[in-house]
């Protein structure tokens, strides 16, 4: 097991090397001139050379891409010009943020589509088949923003169930200490209940959004490779000696459906992470996805590139976990390692 | 202790910090939401220094609530009913009072003012923030210039509490500039403090902190998220502000700005888009205030170095080709000050902006592209800024429209916001439709950056014309030696001639909006279009 997260591990390394090559070449291809964005409404020419060259973009690209590595190497991601704050302290405050609410929202879409899709591969072309059908098309072909901005306009606007939608809190309570920067947590470990309700209550409306985009790759992924099991001789052997179907569709077949559903998990939460940028806008949630943007809109390289790199390192962590945990339900690869 | 036990001292500790006593709770949070205001707006700061290197427009807000100057502007009502910032009456700030002379202009500190941190205010912080506008280049550098105040030898330090400026040349815009946001002043002996060999102004100090003097300090700042500010009790510069804590939150869904303003949770939404606006007004819910953007025109700018623009026949024909009305119907929902239309013959003024005399008439925009000899049109590009779709993007979509009745094919060029200030500099683009607006709200000032021959960066057309730039440079001239007949005179002599040979087509001076609820009184428009929290009170 440790051998093999090793030699995961160091398979990662020229990725990620690429990774940082790629992503610095990419934001200085980009069209655009930091230093007329930032020299602002009323700037000479001098005035924008000027800030060039304080912003060091002056220098050759060789020079800027060494400056930039020996920073990285001293875990320096540089500071954002939009936000004026370092990288790095940037991505650590917004990175729990994003996170709690993927993982909310991947939590809501999993409690909707594992059962749907369970049902609707027991009993194909039934009412409930169809209506998994229906749910899925709805939640691809629904735009995010459409869906959040419907939920406060209902929600919020109309019904005044949910609080306003301004981000992890309200105006009046105040965030937990920080602990692992997931609020919910957080409040939890600190026994702080009104902080803890608060900021569900927060969380709710963009979870369920971002949990009915997430539905549609789950709940199919889930009733195809359900379909395939049940349809398998294990099954049959299973249900032709007599067990119940319960233990027949949960204990065994279930199981064995989940690694594709697994695989798909995981890229379903890293791109969530990434394209949850539009939910973050809707609910001025302060994210990862919605700083990536803004600093992309004003050419600010170093967010970028820090946002890049992040989410690579993250892809590969969530890679790496995906793998152990498929030992953990199919003890075959383990042997194939 | 039994098991049992264990569990239920538990579940008594989480019940018990779920609910906790709610009556208290609530009192407490009604009696600090009345003494809090809660702004909404788009976009936030991105630092918190007026000097630093691309400090954006939110900034200049932070700078302007959290330092003082020496000077600032009274209060006037405009036409319309909404008080304004008045930019001919100057009233203290930290100066007590004021002389000028030919030579220099000498201002005498309040004693009694001190910092954030309690430190007295004295001259040399004055000069030591003077000194930093000057030096360290950019913007602030650049709006110092505006006002002929360009080398640090210029401002003395008298005595503790006596600072002068003394003057490079005469320029009647020194004054105006040492109101605006730029020369906010600044704690010396805390920068320095914070101040390093390799920064000595202490540039990276003061991105995140402040340093000033003024009526509210920043309590805490989340970038792109929020900014709360506490009242600075001990504020000598002017009235004490009515509010105790104002919270800025970013909302930049502007769907979900109107429903916190309409639901009642926000108490003033700024800077709101039109259609939004007028929605609002009809519902009547809300205060809505709107106010024209002093010295601000949105145009339509023909590059006179790409041909067929060179030929004044083409400018004409387009300036009469521009469905203003439209315009001003579809895309400002009526929200904009027209800047067409003026009677044939009707005297031109010395305000600016001011209507032309342009119409739609696209019988006789054919008849003027016959006569320059491109009677079948031709092709060009429409190019703007991204970063400002919401008006610009329906707006050439309109004029396109209209372009292409007298056989002007034009094709659209979207530039993305960060691309937008380079691909201006480069002067390449043909045609383009832009917004711009001056601080100083004098018609010199305008002119100087839009049409003299220096070719700034905003004479977006690169209009170069002799006679242009003498009438310019007369009326700076007759305006620092207040000789009024010669600038009324230079003044309509310079508005004439853009409008003859109109490089650039006013289409609106567009409004700058804000909704608040209706206990909200004594919100003031402000040359640098963001809000002053000092006069807001809630009832």
């Amino acid at each position: 097991m440790l051998t093999l997260m090793l030699k995961r591990l160091a398979m990662t390394i020229p990725s990620l090397i690429g990774v940082v090559i790629v992503t610095f070449l990419l934001t200085r291809a980009l069209p655009g001139d930091p230093a007329a964005y930032f020299a602002g409404p009323a700037a000479s020419p001098e005035a924008i050379e000027q800030i060039r060259a304080s912003l060091g973009l002056d220098q050759p690209l060789p020079v800027q891409f060494v400056h930039y590595v020996i920073d990285l190497a001293h875990g320096d991601l540089g500071s954002s010009l939009t936000t004026g704050q370092p990288v790095a302290a940037e991505i650590a405050a917004r990175l729990p943020a994003s996170a709690e609410l993927t993982l909310l929202g991947l939590i809501v879409s999993m409690a909707i589509a594992v059962p749907l899709g369970i049902l609707a591969a027991t009993r194909p072309g039934s009412a409930i088949d169809h209506a998994c059908r229906i749910v899925t098309t709805a939640g691809v072909s629904l735009p995010v923003f459409f869906t959040g901005l419907i939920l406060v306009y209902v929600f919020y606007y109309l019904l005044g169930w949910a609080p306003a939608p301004l981000g992890r809190l309200g105006i009046f309570d105040s965030p937990p200490p920080t602990i692992t920067g997931f609020y919910l947590i957080d409040s939890l470990l600190t026994g702080d209940g009104t902080t803890f309700m608060a900021s569900l209550k927060q969380l709710a409306l963009p979870a369920i959004t971002l949990g009915l985009f997430a539905l549609a790759p789950i709940a199919r992924m889930t009733r195809a490779s359900m379909l395939a099991v049940l349809s398998s001789d294990f099954v049959r052997t299973a249900r032709a000696c007599g067990l119940a179907s319960y233990t027949v569709v949960v204990t065994y077949a279930f199981r064995n459906a989940m690694l594709p559903v697994i695989t798909t998990l995981g890229m379903v939460f890293s791109f969530l992470l990434g394209a949850n940028v539009l939910v973050e806008k809707v609910f001025a949630w302060p994210g990862i996805g919605s700083f990536a943007v803004e600093a992309l809109i004003a050419s600010d390289f170093a967010p970028v590139q820090g946002f890049v790199l992040t989410m690579a390192v993250l892809y590969v962590a969530l890679n790496l976990a995906i793998d152990m945990l498929y030992g953990l339900i199919d003890p075959r690869t383990r042997m194939d390692a | 202790m039994k098991r049992r036990d264990v569990l239920k001292s538990m579940s008594a500790l989480a019940a018990g910090s779920l609910f906790p006593a709610p009556a208290i709770w609530s009192e407490a949070k009604a009696q600090s939401r009345q003494e809090t205001l809660l702004a909404v707006s788009e976009s936030g700061p991105n630092n918190l220094d007026i000097h630093g290197v691309g400090t954006n427009r939110p900034g200049y807000e932070v700078s302007w609530n959290t330092y003082d100057r020496l000077i600032s502007h009274g209060t006037k009502t405009l036409p319309n009913g909404v008080a304004s910032y008045d930019r001919d009456k100057y009233v203290p700030e930290l100066a007590e009072d004021w002389t000028i002379t030919d030579t220099s202009a000498t201002f005498r500190l309040r004693k009694d003012a001190t910092f954030h941190d309690g430190a007295p205010v004295r001259a040399k912080d004055v000069k030591w923030s003077f000194d930093r506008a000057v030096t360290v280049g950019g913007f602030p550098t650049f709006q110092m210039k505006a006002g002929s105040l360009e080398k640090p030898e210029q401002f003395v330090a008298v005595d503790d509490h006596t600072f002068r400026v003394d003057f490079i040349r005469k320029d009647k815009l020194t004054i105006p500039d040492i109101a605006v946001v730029v020369p906010a002043v600044f704690n010396s002996e805390l920068m320095k403090k914070n101040a390093t060999e390799k920064d000595p102004w202490a540039m990276d100090y003061a991105k995140a902190n402040t340093a000033g003097g003024g009526a509210y300090k920043v309590a805490k700042w989340t970038p792109g998220t929020e900014v709360v500010y506490e009242r600075n009790d001990n504020w000598k510069g002017g009235p004490l502000p009515k509010i105790k804590r104002i919270i800025w939150r970013m909302v930049p869904s502007a769907g979900n700005r109107r429903a916190l303003i309409e639901r009642g949770d926000a108490d003033i939404s700024f800077d709101l888009p039109n259609k939004d606006f007028v929605e609002l007004k009809q519902a009547g819910k809300v205060d809505v205030v709107s106010s024209p953007i002093g010295n601000g025109i949105q145009y339509i700018g023909m590059n006179v170095t790409k041909p067929p623009f060179d030929k004044l026949e083409v400018r004409q024909a387009v300036a009469y080709a521009i469905p203003y009305q439209k315009i001003m119907d579809a895309v400002m929902f009526g929200l904009a000050k027209p800047m067409y239309g003026a009677p044939e013959g009707a005297p031109i003024g010395i305000d600016w902006p001011q209507p032309h005399g342009y119409v739609t008439d696209i019988a006789k925009a054919k008849a003027l592209l016959a006569k320059a000899g491109l009677p079948n049109g031709f092709e060009t590009t429409l190019s703007f800024d991204l970063g400002a779709a919401a008006v610009n993007e329906p707006l050439c979509v309109l004029v396109q429209e209209s372009l292409a009745q007298i056989g002007i094919r034009t094709t659209i060029n979207k530039v993305p916001g960060a691309n937008w200030r380079s691909e201006m500099t480069k002067k390449e683009m043909p045609l383009i439709a832009n917004f711009f607006s001056g601080w100083l709200d004098y018609p010199e000032y305008f002119f100087f950056w839009c049409y003299h021959g220096q070719n700034s960066l905003f004479n977006t057309m690169s209009y170069q014309n002799k006679e242009m730039d003498a009438l310019i440079d007369a009326a700076r001239k007759a305006a620092a030696e207040n000789d009024q007949p010669l600038y009324e005179a230079s003044v309509k002599g310079f508005v004439k001639k853009a409008f003859d040979d109109v490089p650039r087509i006013p289409l609106f001076q567009p409004y700058l909006n804000a909704a608040m609820q209706k206990n909200v009184s004594g919100y003031r428009y402000w040359f640098h279009r963001q809000l002053d929290y000092r006069t807001l009170a809630k009832a």
